[in-house]
């Protein structure tokens, strides 16, 4: 009788969290849907999605956010481009080639790159990337997209590395063994048989990396330079959502056009997370069936 | 065993307050100080502060940075008991705070001029405000055109939240005319402190930026500036004698009549003890500027 009632309890506590969650995820959107909301009030929703000029503290200020928008989906890309086929690489090397110690250290010092600040990160970029990058490249300067791009991809790769290393070594031993069976070789049996049955968890894996990545602000704002120009090479100075929001909260005085407009962009970072968030979520749950 | 446990979990709070307040004489004054705002202050703040808690070791002040923006909205906000800036507050600040109930009052604290900035290995010495207003504009970009090396120039400037990107661009971008609408050029970097500045221009040759005098050292070269014809460097004399063309005043704001520590606080700083705590970080204190004026 009393196991069964601290069973309920147990059982109502857990339920209730789970419900506090969502509706937590609930309120921050209707927070940020009001205070966005008192922006388009003043200003026109299409000249803040569509307008090339991010000018909020000039009179009239103006809230373009195709600069920074792009400025995102570039460090983005270029993150993506670095970390995916590297993080993939190493958990196809950590589930499957690696020897048993070797793993063990590999898996521990995964974690301890998960554990770096990113504000140290951003400090190493300031000081010794970004100079390198300038010397390498010969650019105007080391402050653009590319050394964001760089120090994201490293800040994605444990959670990419940790995830498909899991799926790799969920694969069933039956598949491996049936390939062989046929007389596959271990490369074969990897890239035809292992890799395309995780699939759906290496992509997961990616898609929280990129989750992480987008949603990054410290790093951005130390080594991007924060220009807000319309980009058209990763290798040039520019301005992530992110790091508009960070930069720019203090200046704001609440209830100011320019306030509501941070969080006007707010909403988009939400939004856009979101849709990464939810369709991880999807791929995982494949992986699963 | 239980109930001991108990007993001390709830003892504990009341024995570590305890612990802070110790025996305080009687008439000392206690309390606690929050000071927030300009970055171009915050060292100087920080060590006015650790001498005035030497002199009332029960007062804690605590200071932090974040920009003049910061300072001021945490004022309107009521989140601190001095907001630091390296500008005056906007009309429509002040509007802003007092439809809050908030009413800044003014102190001037110390002067500061704005330094130029460039690479060591840049042959450049001296520019007129004309020539910086081309370069932050955009309107030049190459260094070539002012007599230097082949080279693209890379603008730098602080975060919007900075005074010292607002008095920057008020005086050099908009040449200080209230009808002009320039802009920073949207190739400027934005830096999130004046030490990135330093490290950026240090490192690059074809960098320029700007800063509070306090940050000027030996890693990069402070440019002369010129209204029209006489070049200055950013000096304390030429800021007192308010020749250097960039010189601006620092301030602390409260809200309303300051009193009890707040305004043991404000009096140290304007005092003898807080003035040499300016000197020493590079700014220049008020007493020079009054004699001078005499």
């Amino acid at each position: 009788m009393r196991r069964k009632i601290s069973e309920y309890i147990i059982e109502s506590l857990i339920k209730l969290s789970g419900f506090v969650v969502i509706i937590f995820v609930f309120l921050i959107f209707l927070f940020l849907l009001r205070d966005s909301l008192s922006l388009f009030r003043v200003y026109k929703v299409g000249e803040f999605l569509f307008g090339r000029n991010w000018l909020p503290i000039s009179e009239p200020p103006k809230f373009g956010i195709v600069p920074l928008l792009l400025g995102s989906i570039y460090v983005t890309v270029g993150a993506i481009v670095i970390c995916v086929p590297v993080g993939v690489a190493a958990a196809m090397f950590i589930a499957e080639a690696a020897p048993t110690f070797l793993k063990h250290i590999l898996k521990s010092l995964i974690e301890i790159l998960a554990a770096i600040p990113s504000v140290v990160l951003g400090f190493i970029g300031i000081i010794w990337l970004s100079p390198f990058l300038k010397n390498t490249f010969h650019l105007n300067t080391g402050m653009c997209g590319f050394t964001g791009s760089l120090l994201l991809a490293f800040m994605a790769l444990p959670t990419i590395i940790s995830i498909s290393e899991d799926a790799l070594v969920g694969v069933p031993r039956a598949y491996k063994e049936a390939a062989f069976g046929l007389g596959a070789t271990r490369w074969q049996a990897l890239w035809r048989i292992v890799l395309p049955a995780a699939s759906p968890g290496i992509i997961a894996g990616v898609m929280l990396g990129i989750g992480r990545v987008i949603g990054e602000t410290m790093v951005v704002m130390m080594v991007t330079g924060n220009s807000p120009v319309i980009p058209t090479s990763i290798l040039q100075p520019l301005r992530t959502l992110t790091a508009t929001i960070a930069g720019e909260m203090g200046e704001t005085v609440s209830g100011s056009e320019h306030y509501f407009a941070l969080f006007a962009v707010g909403l988009v970072l939400f939004i856009i997370t979101f849709i990464i968030n939810f369709l991880a979520d999807s791929f995982l749950r494949r992986a699963r069936v | 065993m239980k109930i001991g446990l108990k007993l001390t979990l709830l003892l504990l709070p009341i024995l570590f307050a305890a612990g802070c307040s110790e025996d305080v004489p009687p008439g000392e004054p206690v309390g606690f100080i929050q000071v927030k705002g300009s970055d171009t202050v915050v060292n100087a703040a920080q060590k006015v502060a650790e001498e005035f808690m030497k002199d009332y070791p029960h007062v804690f002040v605590a200071v932090t940075g974040g920009g003049s923006g910061v300072g001021i909205a945490s004022l309107i906000n009521k989140t601190c008991d001095v907001a630091t800036c390296s500008r005056e507050m906007k009309p429509k600040e002040i509007e802003m705070a007092e439809k809050r109930s908030v009413f800044p009052k003014e102190f001037t604290v110390a002067h500061d001029g704005v330094a130029v900035i460039v690479n060591k290995d840049n042959p450049i010495d001296k520019l007129t405000i004309e020539d910086l207003h081309r370069i932050f504009t955009g309107k030049a970009t190459n260094w070539k055109e002012f007599g230097g090396k082949d080279l693209h120039i890379v603008t730098l400037s602080r975060e919007v939240s900075s005074g010292t990107h607002m008095y920057f661009k008020e005086e050099v971008v908009r040449l200080g005319k209230k009808d002009n609408r320039d802009e920073f050029s949207p190739q400027t970097l934005l830096l999130t402190s004046s030490q990135a500045i330093v490290e950026e221009v240090a490192g690059n040759e074809a960098a320029i930026g700007y800063l509070g005098m306090g940050y000027v050292s030996d890693r990069t070269k402070a440019l002369l500036v010129a209204k029209a014809d006489q070049f200055y460097s950013p000096d304390v004399d030429n800021v007192i004698k308010k020749a250097y063309p960039l010189s601006r005043g620092l301030y602390f704001y409260t809200n309303g009549e300051p009193n009890g520590v707040t305004k043991l606080f404000i009096d140290f700083t304007l005092g003898p003890k807080g003035q040499q705590q300016f000197i020493e970080t590079g700014f220049v204190p008020m007493g020079a500027t009054v004699a001078q004026k005499d």
